[in-house]
């Protein structure tokens, strides 16, 4: 494996009256794509801030290529928020070209237009994009100094279907370009797609990290049945299986498929409908963080 | 219909009296300025005549005319300085009581002559030394005030509502995760507002003054100069506001708190002579009176650098304080 890009040592960050980050340790190896998952409240973007150097900890270090962020790490690091606004009045060009003139070294504005597929927007007011058009701007703006590290804070959150997939097409791009990235998002689909490690936080502490299948095999080995739930009987409640009630379906977590199914014949569960899956990420989310509504 | 107007009415009036900044200012505001209008143009009935006494003041019984009523007496120290505002009859008449003991009076201004029958009343053996000159229109004088007040805003609410926007929108926030400094921010900040300010001031001072016929008696280069250090002392006094905070309201209210005691004392509408000292040195606390007082200095008596160089050090001075202050303080983010 790479030498660690960024390191994270013992990270607290805290609010009155709140803990947001907890002691978090981890190190990002050079060239991966890694994410940081976790529900709303997590402490991820407290955390993914802190790294990126724009918001100090409590306690705790962040170190970039072995040294403490600085001037250096501004120059390579390539920032996509939650939430940005730019300047009003500005074209898409004029706004890359904006960022573009605050880095000693970079990508042509150009370049840049191309490889977030911007160029017919280029003379339109940033301000008039849509969803997808506008992250892919924001892109092209985190990607202005050519970034060794780039840092990508929930980059497709209310984005449509296609506008998603288009995204990811791009950060794949920048991935074969050897790139480092750090993504947090609520998708597992998407960091099943992009992540090469990740690491799941939960009330400021991480709890699992790693590859994402290594972390389904050590975490969540079981094989999943799903049934409508309209079709499972209330006396099948009573069965000695791990039942986990979803919105319009009833899951069945197991190791013993076969042993799983029998069970299930003999108390003459209608298995019509019955679908078999592995195990995916958003299980071991779920698994680990819990189902309930966070407050 | 009532029911949901309520509704709205409620959760607006408790947004209200929750956002503290604004209750503050929308309370405090009015009655700070009632008291200091109160302060400053309280008291008796203004006298009719304005009249300097060279040396400074007298104890009344000193000269059977100090104690007529309806005149203002003002200690003046400077000749020169005290026979200019006669000439621009700013005062109505100008009294030595050292020996030799003499007065001077403006034969153009009609105040002028009837103050001196009331001082030849009283003394008639008085040595009398003319002199001659216009009024300054009002307008020549009001000029200078109109392109400063315009200035001013231009300057405080310009630049101090732009940084909140960029803070609140969290475009700082961007940018504070660039090699960007706080110091490179703000002075390509004052930079754009300052081309923006002069340019704009340019073309006023060029069109009105061609309108009313008011034109410079001293150097436009000078004045030029003037403008570009009032600019600069008055967009970084606006930056230092907007440095911290990302509330409208809270901005606005210091905004306003700064520019209603420029707007009054300042000297744009009328000149402050004869209010009381401690207006006066407040008065010359604010960049823009200084800015106006060399303006007028330049424009109405042709003033040199030499003469409006304190005011001119002030500015700069100032500016690169606020400036200073603006950085040390300023804030990429919403906390």
């Amino acid at each position: 494996m790479s030498a660690a890009i960024l390191e994270v040592e013992n990270l607290v960050k805290q609010y009155p009256g709140t803990t947001a980050v907890a002691g978090v340790s981890f190190s990002v190896p050079e060239g991966v794509c890694f994410g940081l998952l976790g529900p709303n409240g997590a402490g991820k973007t407290t955390t993914i801030e802190i790294m990126e150097g724009i918001l100090p900890p409590t306690t705790g270090e962040v170190r970039y290529r072995g040294e403490p962020l600085g001037a250096r790490f501004r120059e390579d690091a390539g920032i996509l928020f939650q939430r940005t606004a730019l300047q009003d009045f500005l074209t898409v060009r004029q706004s890359i070209a904006l960022f573009r003139g605050l880095y000693a070294h970079g990508l042509e504005v150009d370049e840049l237009v191309r490889l977030c597929a911007l160029e017919k927007l280029a003379r339109r007011d940033a301000r008039k994009l849509s969803g997808g058009q506008q992250q892919r701007l924001l892109l092209a703006i985190a990607l202005v100094n050519d970034p060794a590290v780039l840092f990508l804070d929930e980059p497709t959150t209310g984005l449509d279907p296609q506008a998603r997939r288009n995204f990811w097409e791009l950060v794949q791009s920048i991935k074969a370009r050897r790139k480092t990235i750090i993504l947090t998002t609520h998708y597992m689909e998407e960091a099943e797609l992009l992540c090469d490690e990740i690491a799941i936080m939960d009330r400021g502490h991480i709890i699992a990290q790693g590859p994402p299948r290594r972390l389904l095999h050590e975490h969540f080995a079981e094989v999943l049945l799903e049934l409508p739930r309209q079709e499972f009987p209330p006396a099948a409640r009573e069965l000695p299986l791990n039942i986990i009630d979803a919105s319009d379906r009833v899951e069945i977590s197991t190791h013993d498929l076969e042993a799983t199914l029998r069970t299930l014949l003999e108390a003459r569960v209608p298995l019509g409908h019955l679908r078999i899956r592995p195990g995916n990420l958003e299980d071991l989310f779920l698994e680990l963080t819990g189902k309930e509504l966070r407050p | 219909m009532m029911r949901r107007l309520l509704s709205v009415l409620h959760a607006r009036n408790l947004e209200f009296l929750r956002d503290r900044g604004t209750l503050v200012f929308t309370l405090l505001l009015p009655v700070m300025l009632v008291i200091g209008m109160g302060f400053v143009f309280g008291g008796p009935q203004r006298p009719l005549f304005k009249v300097g006494l060279l040396g400074g003041p007298s104890d009344p019984l000193a000269h059977p005319f100090l104690s007529e009523r309806y005149v203002e007496f003002i200690g003046l120290q400077q000749q020169g300085e005290a026979l200019r505002k006669l000439t621009h009859q700013q005062i109505d008449l100008l009294l030595e009581l050292r020996p030799p003991e003499r007065y001077w009076v403006n034969t153009d201004s009609p105040k002028g002559y009837i103050v001196e029958k009331l001082l030849l009343a009283a003394e008639p053996a008085a040595s009398r030394e003319p002199v001659t000159g216009a009024a300054v229109r009002y307008v020549d004088w009001l000029f200078p005030g109109i392109l400063g007040m315009n200035m001013m805003f231009s300057c405080l609410f310009g630049v101090g509502y732009v940084v909140l926007r960029y803070r609140k929108s969290g475009f700082l926030k961007r940018l504070h995760a660039t090699p960007l400094s706080a110091f490179e921010f703000l002075s390509a900040q004052v930079l754009s507002r300052l081309t923006l300010i002069l340019f704009i001031t340019g073309v006023l001072y060029a069109g009105i003054g061609a309108v009313i016929g008011s034109h410079s008696a001293g150097s436009v280069l000078l004045l030029a100069l003037v403008a570009v250090a009032g600019a600069l002392s008055m967009i970084a006094l606006g930056l230092t506001i907007a440095a911290r905070f990302s509330s409208e309201e809270v901005v606005g209210g210091l905004l306003n708190v700064l520019t209603w005691p420029m707007m009054l004392l300042s000297g744009i509408w009328f000149s402050l002579e004869g209010s009381p000292r401690w207006v006066q040195w407040v008065a010359h606390l604010f960049p823009l009176t200084h800015v106006l007082d060399s303006a007028r200095a330049v424009m109405l008596d042709g003033a040199g650098l030499a003469q409006i160089a304190p005011h001119l050090l002030y500015l700069g001075a100032t500016a690169l304080a606020f400036l200073a202050f603006g950085a040390w303080s300023f804030r990429w983010r919403i906390d």
